[in-house]
């Protein structure tokens, strides 16, 4: 084109960034990489390897190595042996080294850019002025927690050999949400990048020589999902930590339920992204192409479901579909470039199976005009309307640059479409209502809540998922608690020191379930003989009135106020004195002391706005108690529990249930709500399953030793959360249990 | 026929003739500031314009351009320099290795003051280039009403096409939407064939809202332009408030079908800003608004440093200022 020619048409033209530098790193390799183990890298010991590809041109990258058993071994054993080491570094010392991280990849941030763009098909806009940035980020702040975690969190250990899973939409980012807080909290990793994106973690191997990571700290075994299935089974492995698809989440529970390994998870989303009437809509639109059109939509927090207030419906949709016509597809490595190219072929032919099964449900596809690049995998920005929550595309997640669009009429219903997803990752939320934001955050299950803006991240606030969006944070303190174990302190514990033999020659009792508020025969029918009492022998279908109740009276007892709570904890602890046990006054006395002290925080992140840390009930607790101290482990647990704000069905000691009888006396006259705690006593066996299977139940703590397996891999369905223990808790840790986090972003200016 | 004969043909667009005021409208007007800036501050990043590119669209700018001067020390001398610095904006040699010549490039306009109207007008003769002049108590707007009309009507009369208005900004940190509508509408009346530009002073504003109401407002009385500063305030033309600036002029092309322009000025120096300007209206509002018959770009220095960019975009050297005849 001549300059009057574009003169007259003023074009964009390209701006392409240019890879010679990073295609001359990869021919310095030979294109060809090992793994990254003990320090140096290693050929894998069988000899395989697969194709790098870019997503842009489908041309060849780079042959990276399949780990097998003995690579995954070698790396375990490598960590293994640096941990000791590693942990007595101290925090100076692990500190200068994560610094020294954050720096060199600052100092070599366009490489990194241009690495991860050509492996990953994401536009280098994204790469150089967001995922880079973001990871220096990360190992600046987690440099801090290294040095100052020694005060912060004094007495906690590091977790010990961590196995690291990560995707492939933000290789490098998730590297650095994985590595960072791990290498502070002095723990040592087996991180395995996905098989589309191993690049920029080969890279980063580099850097950790050059910074002084000592040998076996970090371990880099590239693979498919079958060497991430090794790292999760490898017996000297302490910890899990994943990223990735719900469906292989499970997986991981269940296959490491019973080991012991810490996990945390963090799994998919359909995150909605609500507009009211009165929000700035333009600005709302925009957020869509940061919430959708970031990183072609394979974004597991994307704002993929879109909730338009009725009255403004018509207006936003008019509006978006003008500015999805001026996005750009096309070359990732062109500056001016919006979405870039899908990961894969496989990932291309599955959004564009999911768009062809909405349209044959009955959405209206909108596209714009212009068309993708034939070569290498596009897929065009997409929005459907005309869509109901009954539509397959509304529920599953696309993984790919496709918006859902539906209306709602009030702020109720908007909360009630939000929300009646098995997820729970994110939710945006647009109004220029202060009241009305603050109120919708509050009821949203998710994990982080962005006002006015969307898809904003920082090492300072926790990322995590409520739900099936899985469990445990990424960042802030609540990331790092992930990598540390409590101090091994041993506590005294008290006995129960209460006797509850019936009187010998007395009036005969009855002892019944308790639930939603009322003594209720057990279902069954028949009673159990313990201690020369009956015990009402509950069922399945006693669990699924106890949950029932429980949830019924979740919204009530989680909105009331914590002074509320204390008022009625404490008076608990009054009537308790009735047993004549001090430990069991104790448990609820202390749970009530502390019903408003698990106050959140407010996050430094470098924006202009508040992030601030909610911690909310995690919802409906089921509860297994052992059989040691029965009734002041119940109480510990349940108080506990309903100090945050949950609701509870707790089975009682199987070998002597007697005093959980005693309590529901107590509870009738403490002014507990129906339904906050719910008791069903009986054999483990006919009641645990049900409870841990129920998929109204958000969480499953299993004191019961020889339950925890089970309870475990019947959790993975809707993937509650599980806490087991076999030794006795000490009250914060109960309550660390009881709480989730989430993160509200509110960002201001008059 | 040049291109600028074409565009001239091609700009079928209708003047806005302003609409009832409709305050319902200007109620439910809402600017979230953070989201604003965020759009504001990635609309650069997003896109870059490189090479040939970039040297047509350096061009353009200079085609929008409202060569501007607006000292109290102006005299005929001065006004007649910039003047014919706006008929070759750009050495002809430069223009002649670009392949411009037949661009026939001028500036968009020259802006004076209603004194130096008469030499302007006289400077350009024979030349399509139009002279504006500030008028209606600029930059303060607060001389008496009248006053202020026959200041239009005085320049119109020496030869100005275009007038360029500043707002009472007490109507807008008031909330006197009526008291604005009824002052542009006026200033309108007295401009007759001439181009009204109004000038919202959008630093003194006070927040992006207001902007966007005063943009509304001024609209709906029939503003064929849009512009953000004097140049006087503390803070003049920035990209957030353009944007705010431009969805408004998107809304009311959208419920009226009349399309107004717009102009920033005051602190756009560089030709790397005049692009991120092109950049924004191409994005925000589209191909319309990529000629001076809609944008226009107040400044005074910045088409030195274009200049600069347009011969090193011949010679693949840095240029120095010295090299380009000065205004």
């Amino acid at each position: 084109m001549s300059i009057l020619e574009i003169y007259s048409d003023m074009s964009w033209g390209t701006a392409p960034e240019a890879a010679d530098i990073a295609q001359q790193w990869l021919e310095d390799h030979d294109r060809k990489f090992g793994h990254f183990i003990g320090g140096e890298f290693v050929a894998p010991t069988l000899g395989g390897h697969f194709g790098a590809a870019n997503p842009a041109n489908e041309e060849h990258l780079a042959a990276v190595a399949f780990g097998c058993p003995q690579d995954v071994d070698k790396a375990v054993t490598a960590a293994r042996s640096a941990l000791e080491p590693w942990a007595a570094l101290g925090g100076y010392g692990r500190a200068k080294v994560l610094y020294a991280i954050a720096r060199l990849i600052q100092k070599h941030a366009r490489l990194f850019a241009v690495l991860e763009t050509l492996d990953n098909g994401k536009p280098i806009r994204e790469t150089r002025d967001l995922d880079i940035p973001l990871v220096v980020r990360h190992f600046y702040h987690h440099a801090g927690w290294a040095e100052s975690l020694e005060d912060a969190q004094s007495g906690y250990e590091p977790v010990g050999v961590c196995g690291q899973i990560i995707p492939w939409n933000f290789p490098l980012l998730m590297l650095a949400w994985k590595i960072a807080p791990a290498l502070a909290a002095g723990n040592t990793v087996v991180l395995k990048p996905a098989e589309y994106t191993s690049l920029t973690a080969l890279l980063f191997a580099e850097i950790c020589v050059e910074a002084g990571v000592p040998a076996g700290v970090v371990n880099i075994v590239t693979g498919e999902g079958d060497t991430g299935r090794l790292i999760v089974e490898h017996p000297d492995v302490d910890k899990i930590a994943f990223t990735g698809s719900t469906e292989v989440g499970r997986l991981i529970r269940k296959s490491t339920a019973g080991s012991g390994k810490k996990l945390s998870l963090e799994l998919g989303g359909k995150s909605p992204f609500i507009v009211f009437e009165d929000a700035d809509l333009d600005s709302a639109v925009e957020g869509l192409v940061d919430a959708i059109w970031f990183n072609q939509g394979q974004v597991c927090c994307a704002g993929s479901r879109l909730l338009i207030q009725e009255s403004v419906s018509q207006r936003v949709i008019t509006k978006l579909k003008q500015r999805m016509a001026k996005l750009r597809v096309g070359d990732p490595m062109d500056k001016s470039i919006d979405i870039g190219a899908i990961v894969a072929k496989v990932q291309l032919t599955r959004i564009s199976d999911l768009v062809d099964q909405g349209v044959g449900e009955g959405a209206e596809l909108y596209q714009p005009e212009w068309s993708c690049p034939t070569n290498g995998w596009f897929y065009p920005p997409t929005l459907l309307t005309n869509v109901s929550p009954a539509d397959t595309i509304s529920q599953v997640e696309i993984f790919g640059p496709v918006l859902v669009a539906m209306t709602f009429r009030t702020p109720k219903e908007a909360i009630d479409l939000a929300n009646n997803t098995p997820y729970g990752l994110a939710a945006s939320v647009w109004t220029e209502n202060v009241n009305l934001s603050h109120d919708i955050a509050a009821k949203l299950k998710a994990g982080t809540v962005w006002v006015n803006c969307t898809n904003m991240f920082d090492a300072a606030s926790g990322f995590g998922g409520y739900r099936e969006s899985g469990y445990g944070r990424e960042g802030g303190i609540e990331g790092l608690c992930e990598y540390l174990k409590p101090p091994a302190v041993s506590r005294s514990v008290s006995a129960d020191n209460v006797n509850l033999n019936a009187p010998v020659g007395g009036v005969d009792r009855t002892h019944k379930l308790y639930i939603g508020g009322k003594q209720v025969r057990p279902d069954s029918g028949y009673s159990l003989s313990t201690h020369g009492e009956e015990i009402a022998r509950g069922n399945r279908k006693d669990v699924r009135n106890a949950v029932e109740a429980a949830r019924t009276a979740h919204s009530g007892w989680s909105g009331s106020a914590a002074h509320v709570r204390a008022q009625i904890l404490y008076y608990l602890s009054e009537n308790l004195q009735a047993l004549g046990s001090e430990s069991a006054v104790r448990a609820a006395f202390s749970a009530a002391a502390r019903c408003d002290k698990q106050d959140g925080k407010v996050h430094a992140v470098p924006f202009r706005g508040l992030c601030y840390a909610l911690n909310e009930a995690v919802g409906v607790i089921a509860i297994v108690c052992s059989d040691d101290r029965p009734l002041t482990e119940f109480l510990e647990l349940a108080c506990g529990a309903i100090a945050m704000g949950n609701t509870v069905v707790i089975v009682p000691s199987e070998s002597d249930p007697r005093p959980a009888a005693e309590v529901y006396r107590i509870l009738e006259m403490s002014d507990v709500p129906a339904g906050v705690l719910n008791i069903v006593t009986g054999l483990r066996k006919e009641i645990v399953p049900t409870l841990a299977e129920h998929e109204d139940v958000d969480a499953i703590w299993c004191f019961a030793p020889d339950w925890a397996k089970q309870v475990e891999v019947a959790s993975i369905s809707n993937l509650k959360q599980t806490w087991s223990e076999d030794s006795a808790p000490s009250v914060n840790r109960i309550l660390s249990h009881a709480v989730q986090v989430k993160n509200i972003w509110v960002p201001y200016g008059g | 026929m040049s291109v600028q004969d074409l565009n001239g043909l091609l700009s079928s667009i209708q003047r806005n003739p302003g609409i009832p005021l409709d305050l319902d409208w200007v109620d439910t007007i809402r600017v979230n500031r953070s989201a604003v800036e965020r759009r504001a501050a990635s609309l650069p990043a997003r896109r870059s314009v490189k090479k040939k590119h970039q040297v047509a669209w350096l061009l353009k700018a200079i085609s929008c351009m409202d060569l501007t001067t607006l000292g109290g020390d102006d005299t005929p001398g001065n006004v007649q320099r910039l003047c014919a610095k706006a008929k070759r904006p750009v050495r002809a040699d430069i223009l002649d290795a670009l392949g411009a010549v037949e661009l026939g490039l001028t500036v968009g306009a020259v802006c004076v003051y209603h004194a130096m109207v008469p030499t302007a007008v006289k400077a350009l003769e024979g030349t399509r280039i139009p002279v504006a002049a500030v008028a209606a108590g600029f930059p303060h707007g607060l001389s008496p009403f009248a006053q202020r009309v026959e200041e239009i009507r005085a320049s119109v009369e020496a030869g100005a096409k275009e007038i360029d208005i500043v707002i009472t900004r007490a109507h807008v940190l008031n909330q006197e939407w009526r008291a604005l509508y009824d002052e542009v509408a006026a200033f309108r009346e007295a401009c007759g064939e001439a181009h009204l530009k109004t000038i919202l002073a959008t630093g003194e504003l006070g927040t992006l809202t207001n902007v966007g109401k005063a943009s509304a407002v001024a609209m709906m009385a029939g503003a064929d332009f849009i512009k953000t500063s004097t140049g006087k305030e503390a803070v003049n033309a920035t990209l957030p408030v353009s944007l705010v600036m431009a969805r408004q002029i998107r809304d009311y092309d959208e419920n009226t079908g009349f399309k107004v322009g717009y102009k920033p000025a005051g602190g756009i120096r560089t030709a790397k800003q005049s692009l991120d300007w092109l950049i924004l209206m191409k994005e925000e509002l589209g191909a319309p608004w990529l000629t001076n018959d809609l944008f226009r770009i107040g400044a005074s220095s910045l088409l030195s440093d274009i200049e600069r960019q347009l011969e090193h975009a011949v010679t693949g050297h840095y240029s120095a200022y010295n090299r380009h005849p000065m205004p």
